[in-house]
Formats: structure tokens, C-alpha cells, sequence
């Protein structure tokens, strides 16, 4: 059995992959605001420019940056976390460390780069001149909903493509299509109200519905849709970690 | 004989062949047609044996005789089939040095992951960080990128790693043989130690002379059966004698 301290082998890990990402890049973590930013000037300036639209509130570069950054952490950390089991063969067959430790820690290292551009978005919603309110307070926890549920998603898919290798082109493929599913760049108002849902019992949109909320109309969350956003997170969580489990046992044979 | 460490109760492990099932379509197919027959390759079939506490034991057997297969069980890394696998204790595991080494990283930094993976905590690594460097002889380099490192320094460091978590049961996989001779000396004299301190010792082999001073005790592994266990000259003679009317034939 493996008797280690998986705190500090979780820890190793993120440094890992933090480590290799960021010396590999000479501009370093600039990277991680370049990707954001340069999405955010092209959906501006295609819907502003291009495909002028009904007003939203406040100006529509926060209004994408609020859609882009959560949409990129969970499409990133969702498929880098799906390989991450058979991308680390060499440790999952070699060490009896808890595999869980592997997807989880790859969702957390991709939360350095989230931190980074959490940062930008804030900045740049004070630089807007939309000020700082006391409904900031929610945002960690419903960031700390969002990290929970791509946990769990993280770690169902990790295993699942153990078993079936082209669960990562499902991945990609899915990732392609909630960018169109999830409002980055159009309100919910503009959804039609039978077909809402859709988006509040997904925690992806329920998380940009709410970073809106808070951020650019300086009002506190909707309870129904925090609520929504906290109870599909757990069951995510909570399936992801029971899947992984149930799982895990023939890895070695598939592997 | 002490109490056991490692207990192997009729153990079987099979692995299903899965040809081409790994892909989408491979499942699908394979539902659709299949019958609930399924062909099973098995790896070891009832093996039985018990090492006692501070017991050294060689597994010797030729490729695909189960040697892996078994480590895996006894690492914890796979669940046995049928019977019932226990083992007891901190492990190491040598199975392939510096598996969790990765190239971008500095030897420090592998020093630290690598512990971690083998299961030292913080404190622990923090104390011996440099009795592990001194130990492998690459100080010098240990801020560079492992990718600059010899092969011969980046097994001495994993190696030196290893040794370090202070296991109960190491299990030593064909490693020996790398290292210059100074170093494979360092590491006999340390690994007798280990011995010395009432610890257990497996080593794997296919080249029986190799471990037949480290260990007293052997066990053949073939088609993954064990065709005999007992003292180490013994059982190295039938081996080598099996192998040669083999190659005779």
C-alpha cells in the first residue's frame, strides 16, 4: 500500500506541471492573458462590429471576458484532465500512489493559469469603471463550485478513457459545441425562457450568469441559480470521484 | 520463519485480450457480437508463497514468465483474479528508476516529485533531501535539467531516491546492472544494510547470477506458475539447467 502524504504529492504535482508549462514559453505566463484577451477582442469586435446586437449590460468586452474565462478553464482542464490517466502511464503502472491524485491535480494546475486571468478580468472591471462591490465576496465560493465540478468531470472522463482511448475526441468534440451552448457571448435574456434549463443546471453557464450578476450589474447572485450551481457541482463531484473508483480497478489491465 | 510480509494465497491473475477493443467502435463491436465468451491470457495461475520479514528473495524466470505481473500485485498496482493477495509494510518499488523523472524539470525538482511519488513527506524529504543528493554523486549538476544529465546520473539520483523513503520491502527490478562499478558497489553495500536492518529484499531477474549473492532464497516463475521455490543455488542450478536443455532442443 501506498503510505505517503498525498497533500504534498499533490502539491509536486501542480509544481510539475506549472514548471514544464512555463519554461517551455519565453513569455511565460503572459500566454495565459494573451489567449483571453485576444478572444475577447474578436467576439467585441464580430458582435459589435459585425453582427451589432440588442444592448447588453455593460460594456461587451467584460460582458465576453465574464463568458471566455470560465468557458476556457473547463474546456482546457476538462480535456487536459481526460488524458491525464493514460498520458501518466508510466506513473499509474509503476507507483500505487491514489490515482485519483493524477486528474485532480492536473484540474489544479490549470487553476494557476484561472488565477492569472481572474485577475485580468477583475482589473479590467475596474479599469471599465465598474468598481468594486461587496458581491465580490461570492466569487470565490462559486469559483470554488466551478473547480468542483470539473473535478468530478474531470475524474469520470480521466477513467472512462482508460477504457475507450477516443474519449478525447468526445471531449474536444463536446467542448466544441457548449461553446455555443453556454452564453459567452450572448445574454440568457435572449434565450427563449422554455429553453432556460438548459443553461441553469449547467454549471458553466450558471457560473458566467453569475460572475455577470455580480460583477457588472453589482447585484448579489440569484439564489435559484446558486443553488442550481451548487447542487450540480456536488453531484458532480460526487459521481466523478464514485465513477473513478468503481473504475480504477482494472486500469492496470488496460493500461 | 518470522511473520510473513508478503502472503500469496493461490493467486491468479488473468488479462483479457482486448485487441482493438480500446477504441469507440471496438467496444460497440464487440457488444454487439459477443457471446460472453471472452479468451483469457493468464499471467500467473494459483501461485502460492509467503516471504517472511527480512527474507531476501530472487524472482527469477525467463520474459512473460509473470515476474511484472507479480511486482504489480505486489505493489498494489492490480488486483489479483482469484485468491488473495497481502502484503504488509512500507513498499518501494524499483521497478523502472526514475519512471516519474521528467526531463524539463532540474535534479532537485525530480528529487522532490520523485519523493513524493514514492511516498516521503514533506519533513521527511526536507531531512534527507541531502543524504539523497551526497548518495547519488550528481551535485554538482542537481540545479541543471535532468535532459542534460548521463543516463548513468540520472539512475544513480532515482536510485538514490529510492533507497531514501527507507521502505520495509524493497523490491529491486533489474536495476543493478546500470551504474559505473563504484556506484553499483555503493549501492550492494547499501542495499546490504537494508538487509542487515530486518528489512525485505525481492529482486528480479533473468540473469539468476546477479542476485544469487544478494538472496538465499529464489522462486522459478514460469508461464506463470512457480516450478520451484527453495534455496537460491538450487533453484539458479534447475533454472539454468531448464534453460540450456531449452535452447538445446
Amino acid at each position: 500500500m501506498w503510505r505517503g502524504d498525498a497533500i504534498y504529492l499533490l502539491q509536486n504535482l501542480i509544481l510539475k506541471d506549472f514548471r514544464i508549462r512555463y519554461r517551455n514559453m519565453s513569455l511565460g505566463v503572459f500566454w495565459s492573458l494573451l489567449n483571453p484577451l485576444v478572444m475577447m477582442g474578436v467576439l467585441t469586435f464580430v458582435f459589435t462590429q459585425v453582427f451589432p446586437r440588442a444592448s447588453t449590460d455593460g460594456p461587451f468586452a467584460i460582458f465576453v471576458l465574464c463568458g471566455i474565462i470560465p468557458f476556457n478553464f473547463f474546456a482546457l482542464a476538462w480535456s487536459s484532465a481526460t488524458v491525464s490517466i493514460v498520458d501518466n502511464v508510466t506513473l499509474v503502472k509503476r507507483v500505487s500512489i491514489p490515482r485519483e491524485i493524477v486528474p485532480v491535480s492536473v484540474v489544479l494546475g490549470n487553476c494557476v493559469h484561472l488565477g492569472i486571468q481572474i485577475a485580468l478580468l477583475l482589473l479590467l472591471v475596474i479599469v471599465f469603471g465598474k468598481g468594486v462591490n461587496v458581491h465580490w465576496l461570492w466569487l470565490p465560493l462559486v469559483w470554488v463550485l466551478e473547480i468542483a465540478f470539473v473535478c468530478g468531470v474531470g475524474l469520470l472522463f480521466s477513467a472512462l478513457d482508460v477504457y475507450v482511448r477516443d474519449m478525447r475526441y468526445v471531449v474536444e468534440s463536446a467542448n466544441t459545441v457548449l461553446f455555443w451552448l453556454v452564453p459567452v457571448f450572448y445574454p440568457l435574456s435572449s434565450v427563449r425562457p422554455e429553453f432556460h434549463f438548459v443553461y441553469e443546471y449547467n454549471p458553466i453557464a450558471a457560473l458566467i450568469l453569475v460572475l455577470r450578476t455580480i460583477l457588472l450589474e453589482a447585484k448579489p447572485p440569484v439564489p435559484s441559480t446558486l443553488v442550481k450551481l451548487a447542487f450540480t457541482s456536488l453531484f458532480a463531484l460526487i459521481l466523478g470521484y464514485i465513477g473513478f473508483r468503481m473504475l480504477k480497478r482494472r486500469f492496470y489491465d488496460y493500461l | 520463519m518470522t511473520q510473513a510480509v508478503i502472503r500469496f494465497t493461490e493467486v491468479s491473475k488473468g488479462f483479457v485480450r482486448h485487441s482493438g477493443r480500446r477504441l469507440l467502435g471496438g467496444h460497440l463491436v464487440h457488444r454487439l457480437r459477443s457471446s460472453g465468451k471472452k479468451e483469457v491470457f493468464w499471467a500467473l495461475r494459483d501461485v502460492s508463497f509467503e516471504i517472511g520479514k527480512g527474507e531476501s528473495v530472487a524472482l527469477i524466470g525467463a520474459n512473460g514468465a509473470g515476474k511484472s505481473t507479480l511486482l504489480g500485485l505486489v505493489a498494489g498496482l492490480a488486483a489479483p483474479d482469484e485468491g488473495t493477495v497481502s502484503v504488509t509494510g512500507r513498499l518501494a518499488a524499483l521497478l523502472e528508476l526514475g519512471s516519474g523523472f521528467h526531463g524539463d524539470l532540474t535534479g532537485r525538482e525530480n528529487v522532490y516529485l520523485n519523493g513524493a511519488l514514492l511516498g516521503l513527506s514533506r519533513a521527511e524529504m526536507k531531512r534527507q533531501f541531502d543524504q539523497i543528493v551526497d548518495f547519488s554523486g550528481v551535485r554538482e549538476f542537481i540545479d541543471e535539467p535532468l535532459r542534460t544529465y548521463s543516463s548513468g546520473m540520472i539512475v544513480r539520483l532515482a536510485f538514490s531516491v529510492a533507497i531514501q523513503v527507507e521502505p520495509d520491502i524493497l523490491i529491486v527490478d533489474e536495476v543493478l546492472a546500470v551504474g559505473d562499478q563504484s556506484f553499483q558497489a555503493k549501492c550492494l553495500e547499501r542495499i546490504a544494510a537494508f538487509q542487515r536492518s530486518g528489512n525485505t529484499l525481492i529482486c528480479v531477474s533473468h540473469v539468476p547470477s546477479a542476485v544469487q549473492d544478494l538472496c538465499p532464497r529464489a522462486i522459478w516463475l514460469d508461464h506463470g506458475r512457480v516450478v520451484k521455490d527453495g534455496p537460491s543455488p538450487s533453484v539458479i542450478e534447475d533454472y539454468t539447467q531448464g534453460r540450456l536443455a531449452a535452447v538445446g532442443s
